[in-house]
């Protein structure tokens, strides 16, 4: 089984027969179905003749009875091994984004019209899984591959692999179904403090500022909150385990905006920019404040909630890659 | 490859309940025929595997597996005096078996298991391949592919497991007809049997010690069985030749030490005769059995100067010949003096009695036939008792039964008058074999059990050559036209078939017999010739390998076809309204418009339309349709809206 890496990764472009990715949902037609007896297959079929040997050698009729019997399981195995996978549907869910140094979960849909049993699903490098398919409802597989860069990571082929019934013959096949999962930098563990500053200097977007003047309450203090901010009287008056409290405050310009500049990132390494970049926006969106992105090429104006988030992470993840 | 599973996972505890199972159903059939300790140390073993894996114990560590595979290998050793060979073979796969048990920890330990456990499935029919042995062997079948279910496949019920076992075997049956069949046989064996193949065979042995023969006859096992071409002669006529013993030690009778020939010492008649199918059972012995006298060898065998057929290998298997025979046929005229000479020797000093009576009959007579005739008149006078229960004799048998005890069984009268007619100086010898047998109404074959053994004499006599006597017929002529039953007295511990009160019993034995029969015939004694003749007669000129496995792929090539399809056929039955959406979206997807997952009819029928304004008042048509037939309350008229749609995407042609 020691084919050179080579031979087989070209084997596996040849068996797959289409070129990857495939739009899904992908059929597994009998021609992308392989079939061949696994070690223990191979064990059953020496044991066999063993037993031919035996049984013509000791004239014994019933002992070629047994042994065409068991002949006859192993290829009925092979039918039952081979139904077991050919004609499953193979679609992709969807995937969650997530950030490099995660692991990626891919979510795949398997649907057949009849029970599959103790199918297994492998990535090249990565998680495996394991899976029964009922018939007429689709089974949930999870695959977990590790994101290591931003931007998008394909789902590599996938290997689909079943034993079922005897353990005797092993059917497999490939496929290479087009999911991608979106991988956002990862956010820098050592981030210089968001950049209120410089924001309020440059904010041209909104009449600059966090509009002082009208206090409208106090909400629990988060690390992002500019120091300023902290309702230190409120806390100076409490004891000491009390929470630091944030004063907020709402004017014509309504929310306080921060703008997470790639200028005010330390200059060096594009990825270290981004990842610092991908901290400040999670602080940002932490903090409930509006915020907005400017990146060299293009910018995201000053907003909040979980999809300006995702928005803003997306175009730091494919900063300077093909979007598609 | 490299993505293959490597990893062998440990037993769940289902897998290890299975492992178990298979090891006590691989066990029960072969525990009688194993030394007791060695059955009792394997139930132990299994029973302690079982009670380890309840208390979830850790197995025993492999230094005190390895003893104990040692000491239950020389237990073999010295149980059989060999490690090699079959009973030591079947015994050691029985040890390892057990022991194996006791180290499974991954499913491939499991896997070596259910091989063993298929090997003693075969090992079985080393002791019997009667119909219980092969229902007993589907037993195992089936609990071994249950268990090979399991190690793949934990989480079914015991029960579904059973079930699902049971159905892919019977899927295997085509496949093993057909290669049972057609598969080309090859007549064993391929190489040298270990010395104790056989050993077990019951049948008469190379020599006759008194008691020998009525040993035999407490056996009902079935000797072998006869089908004539015509109508079956005389009872009285049946007498099937065996050893022929010549040397007489004063207590034991053996036969001649000489080499097998080709032929019998006599020419066949050309007409008459009685034509004849034997099948024999297994005894171990090369003899073969022929009503008196056969006319020529058989294929595949020898005679002897004595008259007697021999197989070229002792009968390890039951065999079937054909032979003719000439009941009235006298051979040996022509005997030669050294031969005649031989016939006469009888140890010095022993059975005085006899002897002087013999020396009388000798000064009275004229010929040899008158001694004869005194002889039997003698041995009706002595009004000798023909019984199953002899007193044991001493020293000077023939004198003891003939003057003092004057109870014997057929050795005894056989011995005697050989001894007799030695003494008077006639060339004697005695014949065992069998005498009568059994007709099943059944199927009309005549079955020779054990208990039909007989022995009887030959004198040889100027002018005629060798004529048969048989001195039991002088006391008891009913042993000859009836059977033992009627022959012996009453008391006597007959077989149990042959007791009258149990004639319901015989009469189920007869019918058993026939299902018997026709299982030894066809599927024990398939044999390359019998392939060969069905073969034929099924229309094949010339049966040989070739056309035999040409034959035997392209039909199990029909087979697999046949199965696939009705393996694949629930995926066929998909929904016929998602099959007619299904096929409008492989014709679209062929201009690039295939239906994505999540999208519905009318969704996807406005995309087809922007794309493809030729069709898109067909498309949206298509689609209301299939909805209001996907989503509608059911209408009285759906097959026709069906056949509707049906007929529309036909003729679509985006």
């Amino acid at each position: 089984m020691a084919l050179p890496a080579a031979l087989r990764e070209r084997f596996i472009t040849w068996a797959l027969r289409v070129r990857p990715p495939e739009p899904s949902p992908i059929v597994l037609s009998q021609r992308r179905v392989y079939v061949l007896p696994t070690r223990a297959g191979l064990g059953y079929a020496a044991a066999l003749l063993v037993m031919l040997i035996g049984s013509i050698n000791y004239n014994l009729g019933l002992g070629h009875v047994l042994t065409f019997l068991l002949g006859g399981l192993g290829v009925v195995a092979i039918l039952h091994t081979f139904r077991n996978l050919v004609r499953l549907k193979v679609s992709h869910g969807r995937t969650p984004p997530v950030f490099a140094g995660e692991m990626a979960v891919f979510h795949l849909l398997l649907g057949s019209d009849v029970e599959r049993r103790a199918l297994r699903l492998w990535l090249p490098e990565g998680g495996d899984a394991r899976v029964d398919v009922p018939a007429d409802e689709p089974a949930d597989v999870r695959l977990a591959l590790p994101a290591e860069r931003r931007g998008w990571l394909a789902l590599p082929r996938i290997g689909l692999e079943t034993t079922w019934p005897l353990g005797l013959i092993r059917a497999w096949a490939y496929c290479a179904p087009d999911a991608r999962c979106l991988v956002y930098p990862r956010p820098a563990a050592k981030a210089p403090p968001l950049p209120w500053a410089q924001s309020r200097d440059t904010g041209k977007h909104g009449g600059g500022g966090r509009g002082r003047d009208d206090f409208a309450g106090f909400r629990n203090h988060q690390p992002a909150d500019p120091p300023r901010h902290v309702a230190w009287k409120h806390t100076a008056r409490r004891s000491e385990e009390a929470p630091l409290l944030t004063k907020q405050f709402e004017g014509a310009t309504t929310a306080s905006r921060v703008w997470l500049d790639w200028q005010a990132t330390p200059e060096g390494d594009v990825e270290a920019r981004l990842s610092i970049l991908t901290r400040w926006a999670l602080e940002a969106h932490a903090s409930g404040f509006e915020w907005g992105l400017r990146l060299p090429e293009t910018h995201l104006a000053p907003g909040s909630g979980q999809a300006h988030l995702d928005t803003a992470l997306r175009m730091l993840a494919l900063h300077g890659r093909d979007a598609h | 490859m490299a993505a293959t599973r490597t990893e062998t996972p440990a037993l769940a505890a289902a897998q290890t309940g299975w492992l178990l199972a298979i090891g006590f159903v691989a066990l029960a059939p072969l525990a009688p025929h194993l030394p007791g300790w060695l059955a009792g140390a394997t139930l132990a073993a299994l029973v302690w595997r079982g009670w380890l894996a309840w208390r979830q114990r850790p197995l025993p560590s492999r230094w005190r597996l390895t003893l104990l595979v040692l000491a239950g290998s020389a237990g073999v050793g010295y149980q059989f005096g060999s490690l090699f060979g079959q009973n030591p073979g079947v015994a050691l796969l029985v040890l390892f078996l057990a022991l194996k048990q006791l180290e499974t920890r991954t499913v491939r330990d499991g896997l070596a298991i259910v091989l063993l456990a298929y090997f003693l499935a075969l090992a079985q029919f080393f002791y019997s391949q009667t119909i219980p042995a092969a229902l007993a062997t589907a037993a195992v079948a089936i609990t071994a592919t249950a268990t090979l279910l399991s190690l793949t496949d934990a989480r079914p019920a015991p029960a579904a497991q059973l079930r699902r076992a049971a159905v892919i075997l019977g899927q295997a049956l085509p496949f093993m007809l057909l290669l049972f069949v057609l598969f080309p046989r090859v007549q064993g064996p391929l190489w040298g049997l270990p010395k104790d193949a056989g050993s077990g065979l019951t049948g008469l042995s190379d020599s006759m010690a008194p008691g020998a023969i009525s040993h035999l006859s407490r056996s009902d096992a079935i000797a072998f069985r006869v089908r004539f071409d015509d109508a079956m002669p005389e009872r009285a006529q049946l007498y099937w030749r065996g050893p022929v013993l010549s040397e007489f030690d004063g207590r034991t009778w053996r036969p001649r030490r000489e080499l097998p020939r080709a032929t019998l010492p006599y020419a066949e008649p050309a007409s008459g005769g009685i034509g004849y199918e034997v099948t024999l059972e297994a005894h171990g012995k090369p003899w073969l059995f022929a009503l008196e006298l056969p006319g020529a060898t058989p294929e595949l065998a020898f005679a002897t100067l004595d008259f007697q057929l021999l197989a070229k290998a002792p009968v390890l298997a039951r065999q079937r010949y054909l032979a003719r025979s000439y009941p009235l046929l006298r051979a040996g005229a022509d005997e030669s003096p050294a031969l005649r000479q031989q016939a006469l020797a009888l140890p010095a000093g022993s059975n005085p009695r006899i002897r002087r009576l013999a020396a009388s009959w000798r000064a009275d007579a004229r010929s040899d036939g008158d001694v004869l005739r005194q002889a039997q008149a003698f041995f009706l006078r002595q009004g000798l008792i023909y019984t199953l229960n002899p007193p044991l004799l001493g020293e000077h048998s023939a004198d003891e039964f003939l003057f003092d005890t004057r109870q014997g069984f057929c050795e005894h009268f056989a011995s005697a008058f050989a001894v007799a007619m030695r003494a008077a100086g006639v060339p004697a010898r005695v014949v065992t074999g069998y005498q009568g047998g059994e007709v099943n109404p059944v199927d009309g074959w005549l079955t020779v059990r054990q208990y039909d053994a007989h022995a009887w004499t030959e004198v040889w006599l100027a002018g005629r050559g060798w004529v048969r006597v048989d001195p039991t017929a002088i006391s008891a002529p009913t042993r000859i036209d009836l059977d033992l039953a009627a022959a012996v007295p009453a008391g006597d511990p007959l077989p149990l078939l042959m007791r009258a009160e149990f004639s319901w019993l015989r009469d189920l034995r007869f019918r058993w017999d026939a299902v018997t029969n026709t299982w030894n015939q066809w599927v024990l004694g398939y044999t390359p010739e019998r392939q060969r003749q069905l073969l034929q007669r099924l229309g094949m000129p010339a049966p040989d390998w070739r056309a035999m496995t040409a034959l035997l792929a392209a039909l199990c090539g029909i087979a697999l076809l046949l199965l696939t399809a009705w393996i694949l056929r629930r995926q066929r039955r998909a929904d016929p309204l998602a099959r007619q959406w299904e096929k409008l979206s492989r014709r679209l997807a062929r201009r690039g418009l295939g239906r994505q997952a999540a999208e519905g009819p009318f969704d996807y029928a406005e995309r087809v339309a922007r794309a493809l304004p030729a069709v898109a008042a067909e498309m949206r048509g298509l689609a209301a349709l299939y909805a209001r037939l996907r989503y509608a309350p059911p209408a009285a008229d759906r097959a026709k809206t069906l056949d509707q749609l049906r007929r529309r995407v036909a003729c679509f042609r985006p």
